[in-house]
């Protein structure tokens, strides 16, 4: 049996101890709205979980049926106005700040992450609408997509082709009535047929005739399932067909589809031959939504291992009995288990601190800081919440690798995340190919000032000084191997390449270091009139610690790594491997 | 007509609750708080007669600490239309909030209170009881289904025995049961909206009324825990333990 409680306190936490609040809400109304979101996500969309794993998704016929259950979970959700919650109050949204609605995400992907796949594909074409589709192509989609009544998809990915779009083939032919002839086929399309919603608008990207070869040939079309009549309600069926559904490891509740497109007919959004910037200005949001999954599934699972690490019994305390009544000590007690523990906790609540800040920025407007910290959320929370889910299981021994308690799907869902969206390798280039050399560096400023000028401001500091420099160190390791990046990856971008991962990991381990060392600060100043909060207050200062100095010093490892430069990447002929 | 649901802020059902150190009461430190879970059942009863025409208001009400504003706001957020806090610090008694509420009922003149039978922290289960006395209306407790039709409330009560169905001329006082409804989730636009709705506060002096306590809390002290259970081989040993160790047959 899974568990999960939504983290409240820690999430109050991170929105207002630490980083002051949402814009415009008062912090009786965030909570309100984190309470409902809390509800819906434990007493609605968690109990789905197990079951819509072991059922799955079946094609019938050309139709999708969801697990049982889940036509009614999503009929709560939508009516509850979920669907709308960061939309444009414009287009009949409810205009969360990020701040907020993050929060949100992460409770529905611990609860649930497979559900979460079917609102989330929506918000996405939802986006690529807004910002860049028709006004009559508004008028005619959003307000549905918005309030939940139909879904969406984003198509890119084809057989021969997935990081590299440039490669796709799918054509778009225009019509003497200004619309387009889609044919092709798609892979891989996260709820590209189902039964939830009554209509599904599909985003293809496409070539136009006179397309130029390559990634700079491809434009975005809206293709919907139902052609909508003149009064809004979903009329002619379209030229498409799910022609089949993926087995795969994890998230088994949201269907995965082949789609094929014969003639259908679609409309073009935005500039011929543009589709993939419009695609990029949706890709920040879509992939630090793709972070937030690798974050809910690891708190689900941290719960899960602490929950059994209290009840299990085996061995006992190294230094003594800590439950002589009972036949063995519960496990807990053993330093190893804690390591697993306090590891799983130190990434689950430094990855939530740092979403949030992220989060916070993009409501200030802050559009490059988003930029940088984008494929670091990206990466290193799914790689993260991979890693937490195997040690959730780990924490049960051989009761976390068979399915009862649930452990072992948190393993399998939260794989993809390191693939999709970019996989893990695409971002690490993305962060040293593009968003480090970007405006000679700006972006990286926005990171670096800040952090630099706290790590000195807290040097002095009686209790989190030792926290300081420990972080001092490794952000004087990131500046270095940023150094050497710049330099030697100019030259020979394989140096770049090489250091990539890396590197990132790199980033992203400073960048929590960062967040609990400010967590730090703030759990010790509230300390002393913290009354029933002082547990939470001390073991946030304990985390920290734990932090500092049993994970940070990774970056060490890390930066040797990225110093010793490909050589004995490259060398090695690929005909020898 | 204006109906008037009182709502209490309770220890959320979800919380296992501890007994305080000193014997003097339950831990509410840091512990989540919500709606009494009857409660719910009572706005959500309000929603639906309002849904179907038969009410025209709901004014939820919640007495104690400047928090239960919070547990009002819920209410208004399921679609309550405005609310009143009676706010004091002091410890609140059946009596005392029935004396309250009867003050309420007075100045507001509803047709009809909706309460929950009892709260999940106390289970006192007299509010109710003690209101229709004050007020002398009629009253329909453990209600698992209400019609209203002109001056009459018909309701089926859960009994012991079974189901027993009463009409009661109104105005009067039901308390809900359980079965009577599923609440619904509160939806986000609605509590954006819940914002904007009145909230007005008054203390029990403004409706002439002396909230002291009348009983005094001893002790309270953790049920016994349970003793691990054993596995017997068979039935005759289970037989056995039963009637010499158990001593139950
Ligand atoms: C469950 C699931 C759901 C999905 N949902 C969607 C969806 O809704 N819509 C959609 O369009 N797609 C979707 N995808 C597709 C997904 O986005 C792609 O699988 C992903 O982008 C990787 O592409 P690929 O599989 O073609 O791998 P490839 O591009 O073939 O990559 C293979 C490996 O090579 C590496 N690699 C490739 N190019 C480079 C490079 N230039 N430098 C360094 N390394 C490189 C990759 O990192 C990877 O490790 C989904 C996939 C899955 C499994």
């Amino acid at each position: 049996m899974q568990t999960y409680k939504a983290p409240l306190r820690d999430m109050r936490f991170v929105l207002h101890e630490l980083h002051g609040g949402a814009p415009n809400l008062p912090a009786e109304l965030t909570d309100s709205i984190l309470d409902a979101a809390a509800k819906l996500a434990t007493d609605v969309l968690a109990p789905l979980n197990m079951s819509g794993d072991v059922a799955g998704c079946r094609l019938e016929n050309g139709v999708v049926r969801t697990p049982a259950g889940f036509r009614e979970a999503y009929a709560i959700f939508r009516d509850g106005g979920w669907t709308a919650s960061s939309c444009d109050p414009r287009f009949g949204g409810q205009g969360l700040p990020e701040s907020l609605g993050k929060l949100v995400e992460e409770m529905i992907c611990s609860a649930n992450l497979s559900f979460g796949m079917y609102p989330g594909l929506s918000f996405g074409a939802y986006r690529a609408i807004a910002q860049h589709g028709s006004a009559a192509l508004q008028d005619r989609y959003l307000a549905k997509l918005v309030d939940g009544t139909w879904a969406g998809t984003m198509c890119l990915t084809e057989p021969q082709c997935g990081t590299d779009l440039g490669l796709l083939r799918t054509r778009a032919v225009p019509q003497p009535d200004g619309s387009h002839r889609i044919t092709g086929n798609k892979i891989f399309i996260s709820a590209g047929e189902h039964d939830l919603t009554e209509n599904i608008i599909h985003l293809v990207l496409a070539r136009l005739p006179d397309a130029p070869a390559g990634i700079k040939g491809i434009s975005l079309f809206l293709v919907p399932k139902f052609l909508p009549d003149a009064d809004g309600s979903p009329g002619v069926r379209n030229g498409m067909v799910c022609t089949a559904i993926e087995h795969k490891m994890g998230i088994r509740a949201s269907a995965t589809c082949q789609l094929s497109f014969d003639a259908a007919t679609g409309f073009l959004v935005g500039m011929p031959h543009k589709g993939m910037t419009a695609m990029f200005t949706m890709m920040n949001s879509a992939r630090l939504a793709v972070g937030i999954q690798g974050l809910g599934i690891a708190e689900a699972s941290y719960q899960g291992a602490v929950a059994y690490a209290r009840e299990r019994l085996a061995g006992r305390a190294l230094g003594g009995a800590q439950c002589p009544d009972l036949p063995a000590d519960p496990i807990i007690v053993h330093p190893d288990v804690r390591r697993m523990l306090l590891t799983m906790r130190a990434y689950t609540e430094g990855c939530r601190a740092l979403g949030g800040w992220v989060a916070q920025r993009i409501d200030a407007g802050d559009e490059e800081f988003a930029a940088l910290m984008t494929p670091i959320v990206k990466a290193l929370f799914s790689d993260l919440g991979y890693e937490t889910a195997s040690l959730g299981m780990q924490v049960y021994g051989g009761h976390g690798y068979i399915r009862d308690h649930g452990m072992e799907q948190y393993v399998r869902d939260a794989r993809i995340a390191m693939i999709y969206e970019g996989t893990n390798g695409v971002q690490a280039m993305d962060l040293v190919g593009r968003k480090l050399p970007a405006h000679a560096g700006r972006l990286l400023r926005g990171f670096f000032h800040p952090v630099s000028s706290y790590i000195a401001a807290q040097a002095e500091h009686p209790q989190l000084g030792a926290m300081a420099a420990a972080l001092g160190r490794a952000f004087g390791a990131l500046q270095l191997a940023t150094a050497q990046i710049a330099a030697k990856g100019m030259a020979d971008p394989e140096e770049a390449g090489a250091a990539a991962t890396d590197y990132l990991r790199l980033f992203g381990l400073v960048a929590l270091g960062f967040v609990w060392l400010r967590s730090a600060e703030v759990a010790l100043a509230k300390l002393p009139a913290a009354d029933g909060d002082a547990g939470f207050y001390q073991a946030k200062l304990t985390t920290a610690r734990f932090y500092m100095e049993r994970i940070l010093p990774q970056t060490a490892g890390l930066f040797a790594a990225i110093k010793a430069g490909k050589g004995s990447m490259m060398e090695l002929p690929a005909a020898a491997f | 007509m204006k109906v008037l649901v009182p709502v209490k802020r309770v220890v959320d059902y979800n919380v296992k609750v501890r007994v305080r150190s000193d014997g003097t009461g339950v831990e509410t430190a840091g512990v989540k708080m919500s709606m009494n879970p009857f409660d719910e059942i009572a706005v959500e009863e309000a929603i639906r007669l309002k849904e179907k025409g038969v009410v025209s208001e709901i004014i939820a009400v919640s007495l104690g600490v400047a928090a239960c504003a919070e547990t009002i706001r819920t209410a208004l957020a399921m679609g309550a239309d405005r609310g009143i806090l009676v706010e004091t610090d002091a410890e609140l008694q059946p009596l005392a909030v029935a004396k309250l509420l009867r003050a309420l009922a007075e100045r507001e003149q509803p047709r009809l209170m909706i309460l929950g039978k009892q709260a999940i922290d106390d289970d006192m289960n007299a509010t109710g009881q003690m209101l229709a006395a004050l007020l002398g209306w009629s009253q329909g407790t453990f209600a698992s289904k209400i019609t209203i039709d002109g001056d009459t409330a018909t309701v089926t009560r859960e009994v012991d025995g079974g189901l027993e169905t009463v009409a009661l001329t109104m105005p009067a006082i039901i308390t809900t049961d359980l079965r009577l409804n599923e609440p619904r989730y509160a939806s986000l636009p609605n509590i954006m909206k819940a914002r904007k709705k009145p909230i007005e506060t008054v203390r029990p002096a403004d409706l002439g009324v002396d909230p002291a306590p009348r009983l005094k809390t001893l002790r309270v002290v953790e049920p016994p825990k349970r003793q691990a259970g054993a596995k017997v081989a068979s039935v005759a040993e289970l037989v056995a333990k039963l009637r010499t160790e158990a001593k139950v047959i």
